[in-house]
C-alpha cells in the first residue's frame, strides 16, 4: 500500500503539466508554477480590475526574469498609451521594444470604416501575430482584449469559428498566451470566450466592503493541475501585482537556535538565559499603559546596538512621538534612526486596506532588510478587518517574516477587565513567545508586573516579576511575596520594613532567651559544682573513717596477740 | 428592391465620382493570404465591379500577406480578404469575398 501510494504520487508529479512562471508575486505559488505552458489562459474580470496590468506584467516579467520575449496585441490601447499606463509600475516597455524583447501591436478596429460582404477569415490577424512572434522569437503572447472583435465584425458565426481556430493555432505555435476578457452578466465573460480557453481561467475582481476596496483573484479552473481554489486578495502596488495566498505557503521555514537579547538582562534570564530565538514571533499583551511599547523599543534598541537593523511599524503614534516618549526612559531611538539602523513606518490602520498593509510590510522589509520588526499595536488592525481577516493576514505576515529569519514583536492591547490570557485577535497560537504585562493596583498606586506566559522551546521562568520603568531605563525586579500575596512598589517596601521589624524583634527576643538560658546554665553549673565538692568532702571523710577503722582493727589484733603472748609465755 | 434603389443612388453619387475622377483615381489595395478560392473570388468581384463602374480610373494593388506579413499592421488588417480604399479619402475597408455587390458598392462609395 505504502509503495503504491508513493509511486502514484511520483507519477503525478512527473506527469504534471509543464508551466510557465508569470513572475507575478504569489500567483506562481497558488498555481503551482504559473500558467500552463504553451497554452492559452483566460484572464477575466470587470472594468478596472487589473486585467491589462496582469497581462503586461506577465510579459514584462517574462522578458526580465525568464528571458522569454513577448508579444502584446492591444485592441484597446495604442502602444504609447499602454507604455504610459504600465510605466507607473516601473515597466519600461519602450526599452524592451528597443531591445527586441517585446512587440506591442496595436490592432485598431474602426467599425465605421469597415464593411462586410461575403465570407472572410481572420488570417490577417494570424499573419500579423505570426509575424510578430517570429520577429523576436516570442514565447509569450497577450491578446487584450479579443472582445473588441465582436463589436467590429457582425458575422459572429465566422468570428467564433475563427476564434476557435486562433486558440488552436496559438497552442500549435507553442506560445503561452494570456487572453483578457470583460466579465459578463451571469457568465465569466461577455462573449463566452471561456468556451474556447479550456485550460486555465483566472477571475479578477474588485470589491468594496466597508468603503475599503480589495482586489481578489481566483483560479476558476486549471485543467490538469492542482491549484489554490480560494479567492486570493491581490494588490497593484509600485512593483506590480502581488497576489497574497491566504493559506500560506507551507510550514517549511528553518528554526534558528540563535538567540536575540530582549534588551533587559533579567528578561533574558527569565527566558532561559539568552533571550528570544531568532526568527521567532513575540507577543506582548497588556492593558493600556502597561509598558508594551517601551518593551518593544528596548528590544529594538538592543538589536540595533548589536549592529542589526530594525523596523518599527507604528499604527498608533507618530515616529517623533515614539522617539520623544522613549527618551523619557533612556532609550534614544532618534540616534538609531540617524545611524540608519532603525526605520519607522507609521500609518493609521484605516489609511489603507489590510492587504495593502501587508504588501507595504513586504515591500518595506524587502528593501530595508531588518532583522527585527515591531508592530505596535497589532490590535489596531481590527479596525479595518474582521478578526478572521486579521488573523489570516498575520499568519501570512509571520510566515513571510519567519522565512526571512526576522524576529517579530507584536504588541497587543487588552481591554481593561478582559481575560489576559485571551487576546482579541486570537493570534496567540501563532506566537512563539507571549509576555504579559499587567497593572497591579493597590495602596493607592499602580505598578506593573510582567510574566512569561509561554515561550516555545525555552526553559522559561514561571515567576512574576515587577516591571519598573524609570528614567534610568527599565528593569525587572523580584516581587515580594508575603503571606501568599504579591507585593510590589511602595507596598513592597512597606511590607519589607514591616517584615524587617518583625524579624528584628524576633532576633532580640531570641537573644534574651539565650541570655536567660545561659544564666540558668550557670546557676545549675554552680549548684552542680557545690554538690560535687560536697561529694568529694564526704568521700574523703568516709575514706579517712574507713582507714582509721581498719588501723584500729589491726591495732586491736596486735594488741590481743601481745596480750596473749604475755599470758601464755610459760606454755612453751 | 434591387430595381428600385440603384436609379436614385446613381444620380446622386455620379457627380462626386465624376469630379473625383477628374482629379483622383480610385486607389484600391486588396489584401489576401495566398491564393485561396476566397481571395480569387474577391479579386474577380472587385475587378468586375470596377470595370463596370469606374473603368480606367482605378488601380488595384494586390498584397499577399503570406509574402509580406509586415504590411498587415500598416492598414490594420485583421480579416482577409480585405479591400482598402486608399484614395479618395477617407479610408474605407470592405472585408469578405465581396460577393455582395450592393454592399461592395456602398463600401467603395462608387455606387
Amino acid at each position: 500500500m505504502a509503495t503504491n501510494a508513493q509511486t502514484s504520487k511520483r507519477s503525478i508529479t512527473s506527469r504534471d503539466l509543464p508551466k510557465t512562471p508569470t513572475g507575478i508575486t504569489g500567483f506562481d505559488e497558488i498555481t503551482g508554477g504559473g500558467l500552463p505552458k504553451g497554452r492559452p489562459a483566460l484572464i477575466c474580470g470587470g472594468a478596472g480590475c487589473g486585467k491589462t496590468l496582469f497581462a503586461a506584467e506577465f510579459l514584462v516579467r517574462g522578458t526580465r526574469q525568464f528571458n522569454e520575449p513577448g508579444v502584446f496585441v492591444a485592441f484597446e490601447e495604442t502602444a504609447e498609451e499602454l507604455a504610459r499606463n504600465v510605466a507607473s509600475l516601473g515597466f519600461d516597455l519602450n526599452q524592451l521594444i528597443r531591445q527586441k524583447k517585446l512587440v506591442v501591436d496595436y490592432v485598431r478596429i474602426e467599425c465605421s470604416e469597415i464593411q462586410e460582404t461575403g465570407e472572410f477569415d481572420l488570417e490577417g490577424l494570424f499573419i500579423r501575430l505570426n509575424h510578430a512572434i517570429d520577429s523576436i522569437g516570442a514565447k509569450r503572447v497577450v491578446l487584450d482584449t479579443l472582445e473588441a472583435l465582436f463589436s467590429a465584425l457582425q458575422n459572429e458565426l465566422i468570428l467564433r469559428a475563427e476564434l476557435r481556430r486562433l486558440f488552436r493555432w496559438l497552442k500549435d505555435k507553442g506560445v503561452t498566451a494570456v487572453i483578457t476578457a470583460e466579465r459578463g452578466q451571469g457568465a465569466l465573460t461577455r462573449y463566452g470566450l471561456e468556451e474556447y480557453v479550456a485550460d486555465c481561467v483566472v477571475l479578477l475582481d474588485n470589491r468594496v466592503v466597508d468603503q475599503i476596496s480589495t482586489r481578489r483573484l481566483r483560479v476558476v479552473k486549471y485543467r490538469g493541475s492542482f491549484h489554490g481554489a480560494d479567492e486570493y486578495p491581490f494588490l497593484i502596488g509600485e512593483n506590480g501585482i502581488s497576489v497574497l495566498p491566504v493559506t500560506s505557503l507551507g510550514l517549511t521555514h528553518e528554526a534558528s537556535n540563535q538567540s536575540v537579547s530582549s534588551g533587559i538582562l533579567r528578561m533574558d534570564t527569565m527566558l532561559g538565559g539568552k533571550g528570544f530565538y531568532r526568527g521567532s514571533s513575540i507577543l506582548i499583551s497588556g492593558t493600556a499603559g502597561s509598558g508594551k511599547s517601551t518593551l518593544a523599543a528596548k528590544f529594538v534598541e538592543a538589536n540595533c546596538n548589536r549592529g542589526e537593523r530594525a523596523m518599527y511599524f507604528a499604527f498608533e503614534e507618530s515616529p517623533s512621538q515614539i522617539t520623544r516618549n522613549m527618551k523619557s526612559v533612556g532609550i534614544d531611538l532618534a540616534a538609531l534612526v540617524h545611524k540608519g539602523l532603525l526605520k519607522f513606518h507609521a500609518a493609521r490602520p484605516t489609511y489603507q486596506g489590510l492587504e495593502m498593509h501587508l504588501v507595504n510590510v513586504h515591500d518595506a522589509v524587502k528593501t530595508f532588510k531588518p532583522k527585527v520588526v515591531v508592530f505596535d499595536p497589532v490590535t489596531n488592525l481590527t479596525e479595518i478587518g474582521s478578526e478572521r481577516e486579521v488573523k489570516s493576514m498575520l499568519t501570512r505576515l509571520l510566515d513571510f517574516l519567519k522565512m526571512h529569519q526576522i524576529t517579530a514583536m507584536f504588541t497587543s492591547l487588552t481591554a481593561g477587565g478582559a481575560n489576559l490570557d485571551q487576546t482579541e485577535l486570537g493570534v496567540s497560537s501563532l506566537m512563539d513567545s507571549w509576555i504579559i504585562v499587567r497593572n497591579l493596583e493597590s495602596s493607592g498606586e499602580r505598578n506593573r508586573a510582567l510574566y512569561i506566559l509561554k515561550s516555545r522551546g525555552q526553559a522559561h521562568s514561571n515567576q512574576v516579576r515587577e516591571f519598573v520603568l524609570s528614567k534610568n531605563g527599565l528593569d525587572l525586579l523580584d516581587v515580594y511575596v508575603s503571606d501568599g500575596e504579591i507585593k510590589v512598589g511602595s507596598e513592597k517596601l512597606a511590607q519589607k520594613t514591616r517584615d524587617q521589624e518583625k524579624a528584628l524583634l524576633a532576633r532580640e527576643e531570641a537573644q534574651v532567651r539565650n541570655l536567660k538560658l545561659e544564666r540558668f546554665r550557670k546557676t545549675v553549673k554552680a549548684q552542680i559544682e557545690a554538690l560535687e565538692a560536697d561529694l568529694k568532702a564526704r568521700e574523703a571523710e568516709i575514706r579517712i573513717e574507713l582507714a582509721t577503722q581498719k588501723q584500729r582493727t589491726i591495732n586491736l589484733s596486735q594488741a590481743r596477740e601481745l596480750m596473749n603472748r604475755h599470758r601464755f609465755v610459760d606454755e612453751k | 428592391m434591387k430595381n428600385k434603389k440603384p436609379p436614385p443612388a446613381r444620380k446622386k453619387i455620379r457627380r462626386p465620382i465624376e469630379k473625383a475622377g477628374k482629379t483622383k483615381k480610385l486607389l484600391l489595395k486588396l489584401y489576401v493570404a495566398g491564393q485561396t478560392p476566397r481571395s480569387i473570388a474577391a479579386l474577380a468581384n472587385l475587378r468586375q465591379i470596377c470595370e463596370e463602374r469606374v473603368a480606367g480610373k482605378y488601380e488595384i494593388e494586390i498584397i499577399d500577406l503570406l509574402k509580406k506579413p509586415q504590411l498587415a499592421s500598416g492598414d490594420q488588417i485583421l480579416a482577409v480578404p480585405t479591400v482598402v480604399r486608399k484614395l479618395p479619402q477617407p479610408i474605407r475597408k470592405i472585408i469578405g469575398d465581396l460577393s455582395n455587390k450592393e454592399k461592395l458598392l456602398i463600401g467603395l462609395d462608387i455606387a
